[in-house]
């Protein structure tokens, strides 16, 4: 059915073969930090086989491909080089978004030029089967495309976090969705460029309507189901083209990006679907959520604080985002130094939505320079606290609140948390008290007998936390 | 090849995916997303043979769009192997 494609000599078939069974090595690899790294230069070889063996299938063109590929490098490698780890969210829905354009250019060129790609007769007449991949490859790949900026406009900064609702949102959705799919079904029997145009537009414009109303605190879901996205786009280019390795690779993303958005959603007991509809972590009505500052509370000093670790026999840290935008990431890990040589027991607790993406305090952490066999993950060390001195909570609140576990009403019931209330004492580092997370709710471990709040900057508290044990 | 052949190499490949990455450590999950980020732009296959033709009457603006979705993926590429193999430099064990 398809010609010139399906005419490759076997060994470029082989080819891609082998780099597809390397980027499914490479994914294996990340099963441990030790073999991680022999994974990330499999992924490198899986790609340089893809590159080559179709360059040299090619055969012409390539002073300006290996300019283009030159100039991409240079962009990249600067880049990667360059971004701070705080800011790695953005980076990746940054790189998401080009992933998507490349699908949506890749189509359209095949739209405009169908017998470069091999995927029409010789009167100009696209193959049926590839219209529909192609509807298909265009439209995932422009939705993730503008779904994509407007994550990186949300995490960057440069757009509000807070959702953004418009009337009717669900009913335009749903239509232009169905229209979508309706004109796929069209450009199967007509290859119009009105249809196809269409499509790219409508998808274009979706991407931005379904992210636009969701809320900061769902970010990590969306990040990784933009990543599943581009997977998809890329798969359905695979088809297309009726190409091995990207047909695996898609594949691979797109289950990845799936079950990342599930561990997240899972994580904060939400469902796919609400956090789709979108609106969580809207701003709270006047009142309502801000903390009750007039129940009693403790306040304790850096002194006090470093006192009580000193003594104590093992302290679980439990770090969360404003750790990461204090910056006191390094000077954390200068605390548990000091008190690792005291011959106090350091364990840090993270929560799977503790970052900003799926992982994200694990490498910040990591940069610090904090071993990650003393970094552990909800499920494995909740138990712990029962046995630990200290738990010693850092820029985290919401992933600490028991009202998860215990208030019906509360709009994170439901979410697992992390039993920092059964440790003996409890410090918590906060900047003030009237401030609340992202789900805007009060937090009873702030009125624990056993709690002791350190009110400052993140990272002055932990400096001057180390000053003292210092002496 | 037949559809039903390209089918099932991806149906395969997303039971690979689902089992493959659910062994992967939630710790490595940040790094899990840059370099699957950097194999999907595997999609260059596709921009290279879009943009391989001489630039000829009709389908000049394809090559352009070819060569563009190339710098793309290319950015994609190398910046996405170029951060996850940052990253990963920096996941140490404990010093004994």
């Amino acid at each position: 059915m398809h010609d010139t494609v399906a005419a490759v000599p076997t060994w470029v078939g082989f080819a891609y073969l082998i780099s597809g069974v390397c980027f499914i090595l490479a994914l294996r690899g990340l099963s441990s930090p030790a073999s991680s790294q022999r994974g990330n230069r499999l992924g490198i070889i899986g790609m340089a086989i893809a590159v080559i063996t179709t360059l040299i299938f090619l055969k012409s063109g390539f002073v300006e491909i290996l300019a283009a590929i030159g100039i991409g490098a240079a962009i990249g490698i600067i880049t990667a080089r360059r971004i701070a780890m705080t800011d790695m969210p953005q980076l990746v829905a940054a790189f998401h978004s080009l992933v998507g354009m490349a699908a949506v250019l890749v189509a359209a060129s095949g739209f405009l030029a169908p017998e470069v790609l091999g995927i029409a007769g010789s009167d100009g007449v696209i193959h049926q089967a590839s219209r529909i991949e192609m509807g298909l490859g265009i439209a995932i790949g422009a939705i993730t495309f503008s779904g994509s900026v407007i994550a990186f406009l949300k995490l960057n900064g440069n757009m509000s976090g807070s959702p953004i609702m418009l009337p009717g949102r669900h009913i335009i959705n749903l239509g232009t969705l169905l229209a979508i799919i309706g004109l796929i079904g069209l450009f199967y029997t007509d290859q119009s460029p009105w249809i196809f145009w269409t499509i790219t537009a409508l998808a274009f414009m979706i991407g931005f309507l379904l992210i636009i109303p969701i809320g900061g605190a769902d970010m990590p879901v969306v990040v990784s189901m933009l990543n599943s996205y581009s997977g998809w786009a890329a798969a359905a280019m695979g088809f297309t083209l009726q190409n091995t390795a990207m047909i695996i690779t898609g594949a691979l993303v797109g289950s990845s990006g799936a079950i990342l958005s599930y561990i997240m959603c899972k994580a904060m007991n939400r469902s796919f679907i609400s956090v789709i509809a979108g609106g969580f972590g809207a701003a709270p009505e006047a009142g309502g959520a801000t903390a009750k500052t007039d129940r009693p509370w403790k306040r304790g000093s850096a002194e006090d604080a470093a006192f009580l670790m000193g003594q104590a026999e093992q302290v679980i840290i439990v770090p969360g985002y404003g750790m990461a935008v204090a910056q006191a990431q390094h000077a954390l890990r200068e605390m548990g130094d000091l008190l690792k040589k005291e011959g106090v027991k350091v364990k840090y607790a993270i929560h799977p939505v503790a970052g900003r993406m799926p992982g994200h305090m694990n490498v910040l952490l990591a940069e610090a320079s904090v071993p990650y066999d003393e970094v552990f993950e909800l499920e494995d060390i909740n138990g712990e606290f029962a046995q630990s001195d200290v738990a010693f909570i850092i820029g985290a609140n919401d992933v600490t609140n028991p009202a998860a576990k215990t208030d019906k009403t509360s709009p994170i019931y439901g979410m697992p948390v992390l039993d920092v209330g059964k440790a003996k004492t409890i410090l918590f580092v906060k900047r003030s008290m009237g401030g609340v997370g992202y789900a805007g709710v009060d937090n009873d471990v702030f009125y624990m007998d056993q709690t002791m709040m350190l009110l400052a900057d993140a990272k002055k508290m932990v400096d001057d936390i180390c000053k003292a044990l210092a002496h | 090849m037949e559809f039903i052949s390209i089918l099932s190499i991806f149906v395969m490949a997303c039971f690979v995916g689902y089992y493959v990455v659910w062994s992967v450590t939630p710790a490595l999950h940040t790094p899990l997303m840059a370099v699957t980020n950097a194999i999907s732009s595997v999609i260059i296959v596709g921009a290279l043979i879009a943009s391989a033709p001489a630039i000829t009457g009709t389908s000049g603006l394809g090559k352009w769009l070819g060569l563009v979705a190339v710098v793309f993926a290319s950015i994609n590429i190398f910046g996405g192997f170029a951060v996850t193999a940052r990253m990963l430099a920096m996941y140490k064990k404990k010093e004994r």
